[in-house]
């Protein structure tokens, strides 16, 4: 595996995490909600991370207005600007996130726990959208390998689902049926296992935003955005192949692997090139979104376009 | 009976102020351009909206004739064509922002799109037809095509309608709405058309006897 310097959080402009922290603030005092938003949270808003990650990117990364103000979370809306308009409804704290099915000790665990599990890291990744746009993201986490070693998977343990929170008072996008909710995600147990996949807590050095998958997401540089199930409140290990909302939608669209891949394209658009967010060029999709010194070997001998 | 219609006077005046609202939507993308307010991913903003507003006055075009069938208003059939030539100016600024901005001349991509991908096939021809609907618009042509051929190449605005919207709804990832609030006012305009062509049967039988 080639290691690559990360960017040092110096490049990362200070100015944006300033500005934002102060939104923030004022978002909760401003908000009706403040009255029950956690102390704690605010309190904790700063991560406390290394940002020696053996994974990084020279890319520069992208504007932290951009990140988390252009979305995919259809629990907060289908539109790109709604999660960051409508998601302040949701209570990332208390939060737990229970483990199980095909493991040794299943067990839930805090959010706080799960912040505490494994030393946080920074990591610059690319992010691809199967809609053909992309992005460069210092996510702060730690592998999910981590997680899933503390529960022991089973001999029986093949795949992981990942469920995301259903409550349709918080994610007021689940009131309509666009996708069939809760959000479900899966991996294959050794994707979930390759170290590039990513148990997520923040980026740009603090807590996730809510719009960006608070308090707990996934995120797997190598596949389409996703993948990178959000709010999840369940990891369950699997025998068998899980479902996921994606493939429930449309079978002929959404494959169970998802993997960024420029030569087969989505049945309605290409996904040969992509715009990264900011650029006015498209760049030339990379494959496994540029990951495929560290994951092709997953794939070895599969074929990508019946596994797409 | 007597059929409400506008003076000269207030119908120049109805033009006018129709010509600049119709502007104004292109002045919201010129004026988010220059103050950087289209969001993170501009060139997808700007060909929504340009898409959007070709829709939406295909639909306004559409909709002269169901109103004088409805109300007997027979002002938005004077407007109608100022309403299709605007539905051109958005296709067109929809199609050149496609093939600048998007595809930056990738003329490979940009055919294979057409050929491969059957929401930009569709799209493309809808424009295609729109062009000689626009050309043949002025009453020059009219008097040139002779009224009945002129009516017949205009009928085409109905099948440039139905691909628009399945244009969108056919690049949409998941969530229709928007597409099928478009169908569902195509539709609408359509059954007031047909149910008019019916009524008006019943109501001539009447005067007959």
């Amino acid at each position: 595996m080639k290691n690559r310097l990360s960017l040092s959080h110096a490049d990362i402009t200070p100015r944006q995490l300033f500005d934002q922290r102060r939104r923030l603030l004022k978002m909760a005092a401003g908000a009706s909600l403040a009255a029950w938003w956690p102390a704690t949270l605010l309190a904790a808003e700063k991560l406390a991370f290394s940002t020696s990650s053996a994974y990084g990117l020279s890319d520069e990364p992208t504007p932290y207005k951009a990140v988390t103000g252009y979305n995919n979370f259809y629990e907060f809306g289908t539109g790109k600007e709604d999660p960051a308009r409508n998601a302040h409804s949701l209570r990332t704290r208390p939060w737990t996130v229970s483990v199980e099915g095909e493991v040794h000790k299943p067990k839930t665990f805090d959010i706080d726990q799960l912040l505490k599990l494994a030393p946080l890291e920074e990591r610059i990744y690319r992010l691809r959208c199967v809609e053909a746009w992309s992005m460069v993201i210092p996510w702060i986490g730690y592998p999910l390998a981590e997680l899933l070693k503390q529960v022991e998977p089973t001999g029986k343990a093949k795949f992981v689902e990942f469920v995301s929170l259903h409550d349709t008072q918080q994610m007021p996008g689940q009131r309509s049926s666009v996708l069939d909710w809760p959000y479900r995600e899966g991996l294959r147990l050794d994707e979930a296992m390759h170290p590039l996949a990513l148990l997520t807590f923040g980026l740009y050095g603090e807590l996730l935003p809510n719009q960006n998958g608070a308090p707990v997401r996934m995120v797997i540089p190598w596949k389409y955005g996703f993948k990178s199930a959000k709010a999840i409140v369940k990891i369950r290990l699997t025998e068998h192949m899980p479902v996921t909302s994606w493939m429930r939608a449309g079978p002929d669209e959404y494959g169970f692997y998802a993997n960024v891949n420029p030569e087969v394209d989505h049945p309605r658009w290409s996904q040969a090139k992509e715009r990264r967010i900011g650029d006015f060029l498209k760049r030339p999709t990379l494959m496994f979104n540029g990951y495929a010194e560290q994951v092709a070997g997953l794939y070895a001998g599969m074929d990508l376009r019946r596994y797409f | 009976m007597k059929t409400p219609s506008l003076s000269a006077r207030r119908l120049a005046w109805l033009k006018i102020g129709v010509f600049v609202a119709a502007l104004l939507p292109l002045a919201k993308l010129i004026g988010g351009g220059l103050t950087d307010a289209l969001g993170a991913n501009p060139i997808e903003r700007i060909t929504h909206d340009t898409g959007y507003w070709t829709l939406t006055f295909l639909m306004l075009t559409l909709s002269a004739t169901p109103l004088r069938l409805l109300f007997g208003w027979y002002w938005p059939v004077r407007l109608r064509r100022m309403l299709g030539l605007f539905a051109f100016f958005y296709a067109s600024l929809h199609f050149l922002i496609y093939l600048v901005l998007d595809q930056f001349f990738d003329w490979q991509a940009i055919g294979e799109d057409i050929l491969k991908r059957p929401y930009i096939s569709i799209g493309f021809s809808a424009f295609l037809l729109l062009i000689p609907l626009a050309v043949t618009s002025t009453d020059n042509m009219l008097r040139r095509l002779g009224g009945k051929r002129w009516q017949a190449l205009h009928t085409l605005v109905y099948y440039i309608a139905l691909g628009g919207v399945v244009h969108f709804a056919w690049l949409v990832k998941k969530d229709l709405s928007r597409p099928l609030a478009f169908a569902a006012v195509f539709l609408a305009l359509l059954l007031i058309r047909w149910a008019h062509r019916h009524l008006r049967i019943r109501l001539r039988l009447k005067t007959a006897q």
